[in-house]
């Protein structure tokens, strides 16, 4: 249980650093730091106590243990996303600061109201 | 039937693809093919729609099918909540897309902004279909990535700082729901939705379950840019190119966030006291805190903007006080109109705010500025921009034969006969303080004084075609109301919500 308890933990630290950073890249960190925190957990939930690897090979024990291969599968899908998310979060902040010239986003306020 | 339905999501991403190859090779071929496809896919829409759909039509992606009853592929499931709200995704994205044809002109890159388009369309079709969680949230992140840089899409400091705020409060938001999928996967193994409704079906409702339903809603109600989650909402909206405020506000904040939270809370979960009751509070909270944001704005898509929130409090109220009448075993037929006013609101408020962004648009093309202090005494030069404006400013605001005033009106008295006087009397509120800020609008933007010097003349062709048909389904869709039309159409969408649990037998036969 311990694992799943620091598991949203690091979750938490990366909201509060999106919350808290003032720096863009920073809050991209903090971003992913939260991103991997689920992805953490989407392992964890397929996990068994002494399971093996889901491959089929020739010579297997009997009554073997396989751990859940469909989160796997899941969390590829989502690193992949992430990929993109955070690909897309470091161009644009790229852009910002050609434009502002900061990463400061105390500077970067045109929109408010 | 049921190999039309992977059409929906297929059409737009092969779109999505071929425009980048073939797009500079043939002049013309983004705009035709784009708008080739999001027309057939409406009329397909339409044919679906009124044959009827008794039977959900379920197709299974790559022919798995289910083995000792567990269902281990994918689903797109086609009943008549899906097809409702694909109809508005398509017509919507069929009519910005011929209003862009004219109005993309001053941006360079035209062939990227179809090609985002149709990425964003096909995701939020899949999203509409899908009958599988983490294929939900697949499609749901194709349609936001597209949306983040169709925002971005002007590259300019205010564009950026928008997309910006936008993708972390909506990567937030992912990342709460796809935390919630693989809680739900923890809890029921297995990510089918009919499966995880048929498995939670007769259990009592505990800390786990309620703890997945809040970070659900913080998730969808995030992506919905309900109140409390609101703050990138006006900026993203207002900063897009027009074409895409009307997407994003009349088609996105839909199909992503009150779609998936009434598939989610009606279809998947056992319906709860509580949840429902914190879905209509955050309706209302919109509803009235919307409006008032509303009515200080100056920037005349902010203004659409906020008024977007407001208007689906309006929705959600109307979901909400269906879902807690359900809950508390009361009248069933006044369940069935709380929620049939609000996907009749749905639908109407997809098509007058996009109008009204379409007409944004057309002020901003024709006088390059929307704030409503630089406007003035454009009516004149404009006919056809004043008048569908006009149309859709009297629809927002509930004025009769326009379709808003009847959503209102079935909401409203649904509300009464539940019971539920406060709401009834703050939608009526909200509805006379939206009549002001739109007579601001109206009279600020067309008919004061004329305050600039410059020479203004109507917009080209395709920007007054998407602009017309559009007011004139505005009063078209008030027919929804009669007795009759309203079977069609909005009665095999209200039954799906109704019948909560049937959802799953309907599917996977259990």
């Amino acid at each position: 249980m311990i694992v799943y308890i620091m598991c949203f933990l690091l979750f938490l630290v990366g909201l509060y650093g999106i919350v808290t950073r003032r720096n863009l890249i920073k809050i991209v960190i903090s971003f992913t730091i939260m991103e991997f925190s689920v992805f953490l957990f989407l392992v964890l939930i397929g996990y068994i106590e002494g399971g093996e690897a889901p491959i089929l090979t020739k010579n297997l024990p009997e009554n073997v243990n396989f751990v859940d291969p469909l989160p796997q599968a899941m969390v590829l899908t989502a690193i992949v996303i992430g990929l993109a998310t955070s690909a897309m979060l470091l161009a644009i902040a790229i852009r910002l600061y050609k434009k502002y010239g900061t990463f400061d986003i105390r500077e970067i306020k045109n929109l408010k109201g | 039937m049921s190999t039309l339905v992977p059409l929906y999501v297929i059409l737009p991403l092969a779109t999505a693809f071929l425009i980048p190859i073939f797009g500079r090779l043939i002049k013309g071929f983004e705009k035709a093919l784009l708008s080739l496809v999001l027309l057939f896919l409406t009329l397909l829409s339409v044919y679906i729609l009124f044959n009827g759909i008794q039977e959900p039509i379920v197709y299974a992606v790559g022919g798995w099918e289910p083995v000792n009853d567990v269902p281990i592929g994918i689903h797109l499931v086609l009943d008549g909540l899906s097809v409702f709200i694909l109809l508005i995704t398509s017509l919507i994205g069929f009519l910005a897309t011929f209003y862009a044809i004219s109005y993309i002109k001053k941006y360079t890159a035209e062939n990227n902004f179809y090609a985002l388009l149709s990425l964003m369309i096909a995701g939020m079709n899949g999203v509409i279909l899908t009958g599988d969680m983490f294929n939900l949230y697949v499609f749901l992140e194709i349609a936001v990535i597209a949306s983040y840089a169709l925002v971005a899409f002007g590259t300019e400091k205010q564009e950026l700082e928008a997309s910006f705020k936008y993708q972390i409060l909506g990567g937030v938001a992912s990342l709460f729901i796809l935390f919630s999928i693989g809680m739900l996967y923890w809890k029921t193994q297995t990510l089918n939705m009919a499966d995880i409704s048929n498995i939670l079906s007769g259990k009592d409702q505990d800390f786990f379950l309620l703890f997945t339903q809040v970070l659900l809603i913080a998730g969808f109600g995030l992506k919905a840019a309900m109140i409390p989650f609101h703050a990138w909402l006006p900026d993203a909206h207002s900063s897009a190119p027009s074409p895409i405020s009307a997407m994003l506000s009349g088609v996105l904040i839909k199909a992503v966030g009150i779609y998936a939270i009434l598939r989610l809370f009606f279809n998947l979960f056992m319906i709860s006291y509580e949840i429902s009751i914190v879905i209509t509070v955050i309706g209302a909270l919109s509803m009235v805190i919307g409006v008032f944001l509303a009515i200080g704005q100056w920037d005349l898509k902010r203004l659409l903007a906020y008024h977007s929130i407001s208007q689906m409090g309006y929705v959600v109220i109307g979901v909400g006080m269906g879902m807690i009448i359900m809950v508390k075993g009361g009248n069933l037929s006044i369940a069935s109109l709380a929620i049939a006013g609000g996907l009749f609101h749905l639908i109407n408020h997809a098509v007058f705010k996009g109008l009204l962004f379409l007409n944004a648009g057309a002020i901003e093309y024709v006088t390059g500025t929307r704030n409503l202090k630089m406007l003035g005494g454009i009516a004149k030069d404009l006919p056809v921009t004043t008048s569908t404006s006009l149309g859709a400013s009297l629809s927002i605001s509930g004025i009769p034969p326009f379709n808003g005033f009847f959503s209102k009106l079935i909401i409203i008295i649904a509300a009464i006969k539940g019971q539920f006087y406060l709401l009834a009397i703050l939608a009526v509120l909200v509805s006379i303080i939206t009549l002001a800020s739109f007579m601001k609008f109206q009279r600020y933007a067309f008919f004061n004084k004329k305050t600039f010097t410059r020479k203004v003349k109507e917009v080209p062709f395709t920007m007054c075609f998407s602009m017309i048909v559009l007011v004139i389904l505005c009063l078209a869709l008030s027919l929804l109301a009669i007795p009759g039309v309203r079977e069609v159409v909005l009665t095999p969408a209200v039954d799906v919500i109704m019948r909560t649990t049937e959802y799953s037998s309907s599917i996977i036969g259990m």
